[in-house]
């Protein structure tokens, strides 16, 4: 049995001795004895550290792990600088709760200021939260933060990611905001629709950009659209294209939000990744989340607290506008060093590559039977149409090491490059589906 | 404990400045030094309806939030920006920090006299 | 000092290689024309900027940390090394199923091992925390009756000594807030539930042991006096630590639960996150999951649930989160889950024994995983309050308890030490507590200045709040 407890058995009987008591049995003697678990769990016996490795190594093998991968759709793969994985796994940072006590917790409340000033420079924003549990669920609180007594409706593109739909929906569910999506037209948001279904009854809408299939939205048009109906607007971005890409502030966001899984962290079957959220100065107090604020201590010497509390569940409960407690602290932490790390330059260079490939791939394989859906510019996302069926070609890339696209359906497959698919690597998938 | 002679005063602790047609409100002594210092204000809009015992507002200090109660029913004619940015005139000079205008005043709350205040306060610290 | 404040331009790591195609640029209406200010520093430099970070946080590694409510027990270092393996972190979640057996395969045991352990019949990793679970965990109540047409059902009834992600979870629900007072004994009143419980109340949602660290007896009672007006049970799992392997929430009349796996499962804080808030359920819920089920016993796929109420986030959860709670189950296995839960009990009552004489136990009873005690009549005499008391264990070295929680005790300081302690700890922790004491009876003027020996002197955390400086800022 693998155990954690220091105090060996005698230790403990003379601990229950002191107290008066006999066994561990009598500390339990308010627990109902019927209710009392008699034959233990059904679970298998603990087991030494030697045994769990070998049997979660075992589990690990059963995963195939991609040499090459083209797949993007929420989840990217990007080459981490080793020093995030340093940073992340020193114990102090590991092992600490959240800095409610200021004074002990210096280093942490500081890498998350510096966090939130990255986050605020990256989009262009005034103001960043600590973050929250992931992109999607950031959109959710940022269509849910710009709901005011007049204006309870959401309008969201139908070409945001799924995951951020459905994430979206869910939400609404519970704090009955109206939710209507607005129709693709061509792989983008149907503009005409936005203008003929805007009101005054709509507090915000909300845009990806690069959008689900990689394409560019017209963000600037849109937001003049939005702030004509005095609507708030918001906009779910990628914040690796941003190292190249017009920021959400420059469109005119007030609102800005997304994933920050493509910064420094693994692709790790989903999770844990980050949701940043951002906005302007105007719409500071209805961030939810934890925030960390600079102050002084009694000697004047600059420190930072997690402030502006007050909007908080554990100090407004039902009357916080969201239940959030846990940021994603580490992953903030990761994010901040992996920011740190590659600096303007890099961040440029990532952006533009990942661009680049994207736009080679596509080129090759349009070369080849499988024909660029987009029709305006991409991002690192692209969609082709191909008379192939996909599963054939993305068995047949599998086959080679190669993770090929998302299957959007038999026919079109959405691809993503990054900085970490070589030429070589390209090319082999050209060559292999040129076969099939 | 600071108190006004001019003022009438409600038991949630507001104070109440009838001028003209309007009825001028904000936090005595007693609550504000109670509630400690305070960090933010939020307000209704002019033209939001209030009714007499009813949240109009909440204060927030770095721990905790409050409620603070309308003493009258009617419409909020002007709102006390200058409060949003320095809600700490609320614990220095809690007599000059008013909260809202209320225009159209229907009904009033059963409101005290300097000296019943006082009296309303002490026996409350007792209990 | 910052980071940015470190940054020299043209200094930076060499982490990529030159684009090994023709360069495409965006094109002129969406490139980029705000400055980038991001840090430039060599690998040196940033690495003992994190370095000096690190040197000012505390951790479990650190020293005792016995905060209430928050099982700050030990993170054991294999879970670590497992959540690093390629085969889990270089996984995309879009992957084709038989190419991720290995991860359907954590999900799927994990949720068998807590299901058992909490007697459950189904569950979901996808919430990514506590709050968040308690958010999934009412959804599920409210389309189950949704789903039986019963609409008039708009109340949870929450007890006044709730943490407040309770009530501020069935807010977000769509939910009134209808608050029970606790009994003299920390209890739920039970009088004032049956007055409550009418065919308007959704549910209840509760913790036991409660927040004070007291098991509620009248569970079955309670429990009970909900589902005869039609509500479902739902249960914070933040108190877990206390009871598995013990007894099961399933088995106190509980429909649905969520659980912190950053607390009672070993999972690391992080300084605030990530962590990982799975709920389970009956099987009268278990049909509007959100997200994926895995199912299948040679071949594991993915099934949805039929009336699914969607999505909490994208994907599955915080999965590296999961594989390190499911090492950590795996090692303590059917006899050290058990030992865990008694042991932090035994740890607990120890000190609670050791300081009730001296301090004020705002319970005199045996207490569960952790104990309340109230500062009151300390303050009263001497002017030391129970945030003096916390700042003054900062310069031992002791993370402080939790303070001010929960909101029914006056004063409170809330101590759970966890199972992962040894005696001579406890008992150094025991006596920085007694000697605290003596120093607010014969020197408080020195407490109220607490901490001293820390980098930092008590934080101006109204001025943080009056006038927020939340960013760094850049000349322009």
């Amino acid at each position: 049995m693998g155990s954690y407890v220091p105090n060996t058995v005698e230790e403990r009987s003379k601990m229950l001795a002191e107290m008066g008591f006999s066994s561990i049995e009598d500390l339990f003697v308010n627990i109902p004895a019927d209710m009392r678990l008699t034959d233990g769990l059904q679970i298998p016996e603990g087991m030494s550290e030697l045994e769990v490795r070998r049997a979660m190594e075992k589990i690990a093998g059963k995963n195939q792990v991609f040499a090459s991968v083209f797949r993007g759709a929420g989840a990217y793969r990007h080459y981490i600088p080793s020093i995030v994985k340093t940073v992340i796994s020193k114990e102090n940072l590991l092992t600490a709760y959240t800095p409610y006590q200021a004074e002990i917790s210096q280093g942490i409340l500081q890498s998350i200021f510096e966090y939130q000033t990255m986050i605020c420079d990256l989009t262009g924003m005034d103001v960043s939260n600590a973050s929250v549990y992931d992109g999607a669920e950031a959109a959710a609180e940022g269509v849910a933060m710009c709901a005011d007594r007049k204006r309870k409706k959401a309008l969201i593109s139908a070409a945001a990611m799924p995951g951020v739909l459905e994430t979206v929906k869910t939400y609404c569910y519970g704090n009955q905001m109206e939710l209507e999506i607005i129709p693709e037209k061509d792989g983008v948001t149907d503009i005409e629709y936005l203008k003929e279904h805007i009101d005054a009854g709509t507090a915000c809408v909300y845009i990806q950009h690069p959008n689900y299939y990689g394409n560019l939205e017209e963000a600037q048009a849109i937001g003049e659209i939005v702030h004509a109906a005095g609507a708030k607007y918001i906009m779910g971005v990628n914040p690796i294209s941003l190292g190249a890409l017009k920021t959400p502030r420059e469109y005119g966001a007030d609102v800005a939000v997304g994933d920050g899984q493509p910064l420094g962290l693994p692709m790790a079957f989903g999770g844990p990744y980050l949701g940043f959220m951002a906005s302007t100065q105007e719409m500071m107090r209805k961030l939810p989340g934890r925030i960390v604020g600079q102050t002084t201590d009694h000697n004047g010497k600059t420190g930072y607290v997690l402030t502006l509390q007050a909007r908080e569940q554990h100090i407004r409960r039902e009357k916080a506008s969201s239940n959030i407690c846990s940021n994603q602290a580490l992953c903030a932490l990761a994010v901040g060093v992996y920011l740190a790390a590659m600096g303007n330059e890099g961040l440029q260079n990532v952006a533009l590559q990942c661009t680049s490939k994207a736009h080679y791939l596509a080129a090759e394989l349009g070369k080849i039977g499988y024909e660029t859906e987009n029709k305006g510019e991409f991002f690192h996302e692209f969609v082709t149409v191909s008379d192939t069926d996909t599963a054939k070609a993305l068995a047949a890339l599998e086959e080679k090491g190669i993770l090929g696209g998302y299957p959007l359906d038999e026919k079109r497959i959405l691809w993503c490059c990054t900085e970490m698919n070589t030429k070589e690597e390209m090319d082999e998938v050209v060559r292999v589906l040129k076969e099939v | 404990m600071e108190l006004r002679e001019e003022l009438k005063y409600a038991k949630s602790h507001e104070w109440v400045k009838e001028e003209g047609e309007e009825c001028i409100i904000g936090l005595t002594d007693y609550a504000q030094s109670e509630l400690g210092e305070l960090v933010f204000v939020n307000l209704p809009e002019v033209g939001d309806e209030v009714t007499a015992g009813e949240v109009f507002g909440d204060v927030e200090s770095v721990k905790a939030v409050s409620d603070i109660y309308s003493p009258v029913t009617g419409v909020v004619s002007e709102i006390n920006e200058e409060l949003l940015d320095e809600p700490g005139s609320i614990n220095e000079q809690p007599y000059e920090a008013w909260f809202i205008k209320v225009k159209e005043v229907t009904a009033k709350e059963e409101l005290l006299s300097m000296e019943e205040y006082e009296a309303f306060v002490e026996s409350e610290k007792n209990q | 000092m910052l980071i940015f404040e470190k940054s020299r331009p043209g200094r930076g790591c060499s982490t990529l290689p030159k684009c090994d195609v023709d360069v495409v640029w965006p094109g002129e209406k969406d490139k980029r024309e705000l400055k980038l200010h991001m840090p430039e520093l060599s690998e040196i430099e940033l690495g003992r900027h994190y370095t000096e970070l690190a040197k000012k946080s505390h951790g479990v590694n650190d020293g005792f940390y016995p905060l209430g409510s928050c099982t700050m027990k030990y993170n054991p270092r294999i879970n670590e090394e497992i959540a690093a393996l390629k085969g889990f972190t270089d996984i995309h979640p879009l992957q084709p199923e038989h190419t991720v057996q290995g991860c359907l395969e954590v999900l799927k045991t994990l949720k068998e091992y807590l299901c058992e352990i909490t007697g459950m019949d189904s569950m979901t990793f996808q919430p990514a925390a506590g709050a968040h679970g308690e958010f999934t965990g009412l959804l599920l109540i409210k389309a189950y009756h949704e789903s039986r047409g019963d609409h008039a059902r708009t109340k949870i009834l929450v007890p006044d000594s709730a943490h407040g992600t309770n009530p501020a979870s069935a807010a977000m629900a769509g939910y009134k807030v209808v608050s029970i007072p606790s009994n003299a004994d920390g209890g739920v009143d039970l009088e004032k539930l049956r007055a409550a419980a009418g065919e308007d109340v959704a549910g209840l949602m509760l913790t036991n042991p409660n927040t004070v660290g007291l098991f509620d007896e009248n569970i079955l009672e309670i429990t009970n006096i909900v589902h005869e007006c039609g509500g479902l049970c739902y249960y914070d799992g933040a108190n877990l630590n206390a009871i598995m392997g013990e007894v099961r929430p399933g088995d106190m009349g509980f429909d649905v639960i969520h659980l912190n796996l950053h607390k009672t499962f070993s999972t690391p804080h992080g300084g605030g996150g990530p962590g990982s808030g799975p709920v389970g359920c009956k099987k009268l819920l278990a049909e509007f999951l959100p997200s994926y089920q895995v199912e299948g016993e040679e071949t594991l796929k993915f099934t949805k649930a039929e009336k699914s109420i969607g999505e909490m986030k994208s994907f599955y959860g915080n999965f590296l989160v999961v594989v390190r709670a499911l090492t950590y189950v795996m090692t303590l296995g059917k006899e050290g889950i058990p030992e865990a839960s008694q042991n932090a009990v035994l740890n607990a009552n120890y000190m609670m024994y050791k300081l009730k004489d001296i301090y004020h136990m705002a319970y005199d009873k045996t207490c569960m995983h952790e104990f309340v005690m109230s500062l009151t009549e300390l303050k009263k005499e001497t002017g030391i309050s129970a945030m003096d008391i916390a700042k003054g264990l900062l310069d031992h070295g002791i993370h402080p308890p939790t303070m001010y929680f929960p909101l029914i005790v006056d004063e409170a300081l809330m101590v759970e030490p966890t199972e992962t302690e040894s005696k001579e700890t406890l008992d150094e922790a025991i006596q920085v507590f007694k000697d605290l004491y003596e120093t607010a009876k014969t020197d408080a003027e020195s407490l109220h200045n607490a901490p001293v020996t820390t980098p930092l002197t008590r934080l101006d955390e109204v001025g943080a709040a009056r006038h927020p400086v939340l960013r760094y800022a850049f000349e322009q």
